[in-house]
């Protein structure tokens, strides 16, 4: 009934070592992905699908990727839109050079494609750190938009690096409507956060918070600075070269190298440190508040224009959008510069003794 | 001959005006640890403030003298960076104090979309001119030493003498005053300076007035460049390489840093770029950069980098 573990006692190692010790987070999480998955499609309409939803998605991927990087490796990365967009190319050219390429398969190639480039460009990780490193990775995301902006191969010879996909098909079932789309792009995200979630909890998730602790220390200890740093960058760079992937085949469905700017670099690295660092949840409460912020703010300064009877211009909106976007993000690092998930962990703990709180 | 001299001429100065946005991020780091993503942001609300009140002063007083226009617009545009720098200090680093380095990072990161967006909903967004009477007509120069001579633009040349004088005036600040004194101080050791009696927070808002300064400096000369418009924010990302080359921590590296980074941007664009198809000066800058890290991970007068566990 109430949310605490008194009395649940575990028996086997295999009970104590689950992903969600508690049953009652158990079934939370069960009935959240239940309600995602059959409830959702039921209640939403269009608009929420593509405006919302379909990003949402979409971003907490990229984002949870940027997380197992900068939250659970420590190595600062401002190259995240460089890596989708590395991996959106390459799965458009899998998918069209390639007869017969399943989509998904395109997708996860195009992902492994950038998690080769993210160890290129990781590369100066070993050398340099803190903030040298964020300079250092700007230059993957100034050659790659340079790359596909110039080199006409990546792009199929289109013109300005634009390029566009059909409605992918995985095995007979067509994604066109934007419920499909939210369905596959559910189902890929699902799976890549369990795998997350093991991930860092894993021998190698270990390792990556040592590294990220002191990574002095982590080398006096034994562990490999080399395999650990490039571990992460080559995983990081997979989640969000999939997570581009599907930006460009599922969201967009047409695109040209200016969806994956610095900007969106910038913003995956506000979701992640928005969130919270080094948590998986965090990721998706980042997501939410940065994809959700901006609808919002256009439609409230719409409205409150329309209290004071004054015409408010669609250019004046997306300045004064971008200073209260600016000014909410300095306002919430200092209220909590841990990120959302620690809000999240700190209500459960005065959870688990609600009523009686001593 | 003659043609390499020109490129590398030219390299020098806009290295030089270069070096001017790296100096902002420079004096920044080295006082507060705080890597200013802002500086971009800076630049362009400077101009975009320079650029308005030398519009708007004339009509507002009813007078027609250029010169005293822009002298009345630059005291105006100062005065308001003042105002920036205080009230950055006041409501965002204060409290930030001793919060990891990612967070303040992405802190100044929303400063800048504040300053980008609160500068053009007061100032507008359109590109207006800055006009200080910088001469725009290119000189030819050494004509007796080489056949043609060397085609140089006076503008340039101006600029680069400006802001060859700022980077004197700052080093007689940080050398020769007491407040100067004192910032150097906190850049050495915030806890030593505290404890000898340097109000911390005092340094601070000096030292973001200062940022302001050179911010308001670029942007004249960036504006009267290419005008007053949104793209000048951008001019900040054409910087980073030029402070990581510099180190983070040193002001002769940040000039020397602009100087490589300038003149290795524009050889590689003439003798490179025709290769690769163009464009490539933008990510050039970050190579070279990288490809100096590797041997000096801490830039070429960076703080030598000491782990200890």
């Amino acid at each position: 009934m109430f949310y605490r573990e008194n009395g649940q006692f575990k028996t086997t190692y295999q009970s104590d070592q689950q992903i969600f010790a508690i049953p009652q987070d158990r079934w939370a999480i069960l009935a959240i992905i239940a309600f995602a998955f059959i409830g959702i499609p039921l209640l939403v309409d269009e608009y929420l699908f593509r405006a919302i939803l379909i990003p949402f998605l979409i971003l907490s991927l990229a984002a949870l990727g940027v997380n197992i990087l900068v939250g659970y490796c420590g190595q600062i990365t401002l190259g995240a839109g460089a890596s989708m967009a590395v991996g959106a190319y390459a799965a458009y050219n899998f998918l069209i050079r390639i007869n017969g390429m399943p989509a998904l398969a395109a997708i996860l190639l195009g992902g492994l494609v950038a998690a080769v480039a993210g160890i290129v460009f990781g590369a100066p990780s070993l050398r340099v750190r803190g903030l040298y490193l964020a300079v250092a990775t700007l230059a993957a995301q100034f050659f790659w938009d340079w790359a596909f902006l110039r080199i006409k191969w990546f792009t199929n010879n289109a013109s300005s690096g634009s390029v566009s996909i059909a409605d992918i098909n995985l095995l007979g079932w067509t994604i066109s409507s934007p419920t499909d789309k939210y369905l596959f792009c559910l189902g890929i995200l699902v799976v890549f956060s369990l795998a997350a979630k093991n991930l860092v909890r894993g021998s190698i998730g270990r390792q990556w918070m040592a590294i990220r602790d002191m990574d002095v220390a982590a080398t006096v200890i034994g562990i490999r600075p080399m395999y650990a740093k490039l571990s992460a960058f080559a995983v990081s760079s997979f989640y969000i070269g999939v997570a581009g992937a599907l930006w460009g085949f599922v969201h967009l469905g047409s695109w040209e190298p200016a969806a994956f700017s610095i900007d969106r670099s910038f913003q995956l690295l506000f979701m992640v440190i928005i969130g919270g660092m080094g948590a998986i949840a965090g990721s998706f409460f980042g997501a939410a508040f940065i994809v959700i912020l901006p609808i919002f703010l256009n439609q409230m300064l719409a409205l409150v224009g329309g209290w004071f009877g004054v015409e408010v211009s669609i250019a004046l909106v997306s300045h004064v959008e971008i200073m209260v976007f600016g000014a909410l993000i300095v306002f919430f690092l200092i209220v909590e510069p841990h990120g959302i998930a620690r809000l999240w962990s700190t209500g459960r703990e005065k959870l688990r003794l609600w009523p009686f709180p001593h | 001959m003659s043609f390499f001299l020109e490129t590398l001429i030219g390299g020098l100065m806009s290295g030089m005006l270069y070096s001017l946005v790296a100096l902002g991020f420079v004096l920044i780091y080295k006082a507060s640890g705080v890597f200013n993503f802002a500086q971009g942001a800076m630049v362009l609300f400077a101009a975009l403030s320079m650029a308005r009140f030398s519009e708007w002063i004339p009509l507002w007083l009813g007078m027609d003298n250029l010169f005293m226009a822009n002298l009345l617009a630059i005291a105006v545009s100062a005065v308001v960076m003042f105002a920036v720098a205080w009230l950055i200090e006041r409501l965002v680093l204060r409290h930030l104090v001793n919060q990891e380095g990612a967070t303040l990072l992405m802190a100044t990161l929303g400063i800048g979309y504040f300053l980008d967006g609160i500068g053009q909903t007061i100032f507008g967004s359109d590109i207006y001119k800055i006009d200080v009477g910088m001469p725009k007509e290119p000189v030819m120069m050494l004509e007796s030493v080489f056949d043609g001579g060397i085609l140089i633009n006076k503008e340039d040349f101006v600029a680069a003498f400006i802001a060859a004088m700022l980077v004197l005036a700052l080093t007689i600040f940080f050398q020769k005053t007491a407040t100067g004194r004192a910032l150097r101080a906190v850049a050495d050791d915030h806890q030593a300076a505290q404890s000898i009696g340097i109000p911390l927070g005092r340094i601070w808002v000096i030292v973001w007035c200062v940022a302001g300064i050179t911010a308001l400096v670029a942007g004249i000369i960036w504006g009267s460049k290419l005008g007053a418009q949104f793209s000048l924010a951008t001019v900040a990302l054409r910087a980073f390489p030029v402070v990581i080359l510099g180190g983070l921590t040193s002001v002769p590296g940040a000039i020397l840093g602009g100087l490589i980074i300038g003149v290795g941007e524009k050889l590689s664009e003439v003798y490179l770029g025709p290769y690769v198809g163009g464009g490539i000066e933008i990510w050039f800058a970050y190579m070279l950069a990288l490809v100096f890290l590797l041997f000096r991970p801490q830039g070429l007068f960076g703080e030598k980098i000491i782990d200890r566990v």
